[in-house]
């Protein structure tokens, strides 16, 4: 009658040493739309794609600030995000008000990586249905880290997770190498071009389904949607017929602009 | 007429039968904490162009008998801090044990982000505040001395009610009255920090040290010093006061055996 019968709670093994809720966890991850973060000596990019449910909804939220040094992005079941981001937000003002010290990111990543394994060794606990993204900077420069249902954390240069988000993370290996050295615009066209790449056919980048954060050495983690993306999304993909035109035309407004 | 307020507005024993006092507090609070028992004199700390340096004796009182003289008021805290303590010395040890179990615990939890003076000083301050607030006061005067975030030289103080106070140079105790003229006369403020050589400073606080010795009855001759800067914390823990001249004793008239 069960085809599985090591799947109805998450804290037994299955004979072949598998935890299977935990392993739906992670497939709830895989539907979750698409989010890339790249780093590099200076700066943390989160960029991700935001669903609507329907023509006549908002779109549902992707990236969260958490405290001003840093945020998340997520990916899968954004009320579970909430709950591990709520979490988040009080241990980082806890740090703030009892050390007066921004909360390194690693630590608060242990943190919910703690969470998230007591869920798969305590019975009637269910795995979180979430990945998240974890990128700002504290007194060791820019950090990103991937957080997984599991209670898998690491430390990344580049990760994508989320729908189709291999294609995006071939695109970071191929570019790995320039991250480090990349510059702020630099590195969000990075990670947009990125997240780009995991999109279907028939959808496209626009200001109302993009989200960029932004973190950086002396720069407050700030999230950026709407019109605030315009920039960057006409400066990454308009540009490669932008780019003769702008350099050979040399006159009117954009004369003004190139000009000392 | 009964004029125990606790009978006031009492039903009649004469219609309802004897009281049942049995729910009120029969037993007074534990008032052993409320006042210092075992006391250590004064702290005495300095900053200098590239460091501070803070020093108190070795002796700990039982009232005005000279009980333990070899306790170690200065504590060094994870190679960039050291805490002095004035005042009651079990809370002191409390404290201590608070503050290794804070190292562990920090150690343990794999960040490079070591707590530097100014995020103690925090700590401390919530510490003893949270105590004073629930009537339970830790009975300490302490100074935290060390490098802030910036590397830069930090010294402040936090004493029992949780009050911080923070200057170039600081005295707990009967050094706030003696020792704390004497700092500001060479390191009148901020700007003088400067110009102000470890050698110096050193001298400073170890004439400091020799003042209280003469004019402090509940202190001693041996003494601890460090040293905090950039290349570490240089403790050292069996000094011992030198050159003293008590040549000044003898013109000293209105107490005593000789009242005039």
């Amino acid at each position: 009658m069960f085809r599985n019968n090591y799947d109805n709670d998450s804290i037994t093994f299955s004979p072949q040493g598998r935890i299977f809720q935990v392993e739906y966890a992670q497939e709830a991850v895989k539907q979750g739309s698409v989010v890339v973060g790249v780093v590099s000596k200076t700066h943390a990019v989160l960029a991700a794609i935001k669903r609507n449910a329907e023509d006549l909804s908002s779109y549902q939220k992707k990236i969260i600030p958490i405290d001003s040094h840093y945020g998340i992005a997520l990916a899968g079941l954004a009320s579970d995000a909430r709950v591990l981001s709520n979490f988040m937000k009080q241990q980082s003002l806890s740090s703030r008000l009892t050390y007066d010290r921004a909360i390194p990111i690693s630590e608060i990543t242990m943190r919910i990586a703690d969470r998230a394994q007591a869920n798969t060794q305590q019975y009637g606990k269910r795995p979180y249905g979430v990945g998240l993204l974890i990128a700002g900077v504290d007194q060791k420069g820019p950090h990103l880290f991937e957080f997984q249902p599991s209670g898998v954390t690491q430390e990344m240069i580049a990760c994508g997770i989320g729908a189709r988000s291999q294609m995006a993370r071939t695109y970071l290996e191929r570019h790995l190498d320039g991250f480090e050295g990349a510059s702020r615009e630099e590195l969000i066209k990075h990670a947009l071009r990125a997240l780009k790449e995991s999109l279907s056919q028939d959808k496209e980048l626009t200001v109302d389904n993009t989200s960029v954060g932004v973190g950086g050495i002396g720069e407050n983690f700030t999230l950026y949607e709407g019109q605030d993306v315009a920039g960057w999304l006409d400066a990454t993909f308009e540009n490669k017929e932008d780019a003769g035109e702008g350099e050979g035309q040399g006159e009117g407004g954009e004369a003004m602009e190139t000009d000392s | 007429m009964n004029h125990l307020p606790q009978a006031w507005g009492r039903p009649r024993d004469d219609v309802y039968g004897a009281y049942d006092h049995s729910h009120f507090q029969t037993q007074l609070p534990n008032q052993h904490t409320q006042s210092p028992i075992v006391t250590g004199t004064s702290v005495v700390a300095a900053k200098f162009k590239d460091g501070v340096v803070i020093a108190a004796d070795n002796l700990a009182s039982y009232g005005s008998l000279a009980r333990f003289t070899d306790v170690k008021r200065l504590r060094k805290f994870n190679d960039e801090v050291v805490v002095g303590f004035g005042g009651d010395v079990s809370d002191m040890q409390y404290l201590d044990r608070l503050l290794n179990s804070l190292d562990i615990r920090e150690n343990y939890s794999n960040n490079e982000n070591p707590l530097h003076a100014k995020n103690l000083h925090t700590y401390l301050a919530k510490v003893m505040y949270k105590r004073r607030s629930d009537f339970d006061p830790l009975w300490n005067h302490l100074l935290v001395t060390g490098l802030d975030g910036e590397k830069k030289p930090f010294l402040a103080s936090v004493d029992l009610l949780g009050t911080t106070f923070s200057s170039p140079t600081l005295a707990t105790g009967f050094g706030a009255h003696l020792a704390q003229p004497i700092l500001r006369r060479t390191i009148p403020d901020e700007d003088a920090v400067a110009n102000v050589s470890q050698e110096e400073a050193v001298k400073l606080v170890q004439e400091c040290m020799k003042v209280l010795f003469y004019r402090d009855a509940r202190s001693m001759d041996k003494y601890s010093i460090a040293v905090i800067t950039t290349s570490g914390v240089e403790l050292k823990q069996d000094e011992k006061l030198e050159n003293q001249s008590w040549a000044f004793a003898e013109r000293i008239r209105g107490y005593g055996t000789q009242v005039n």
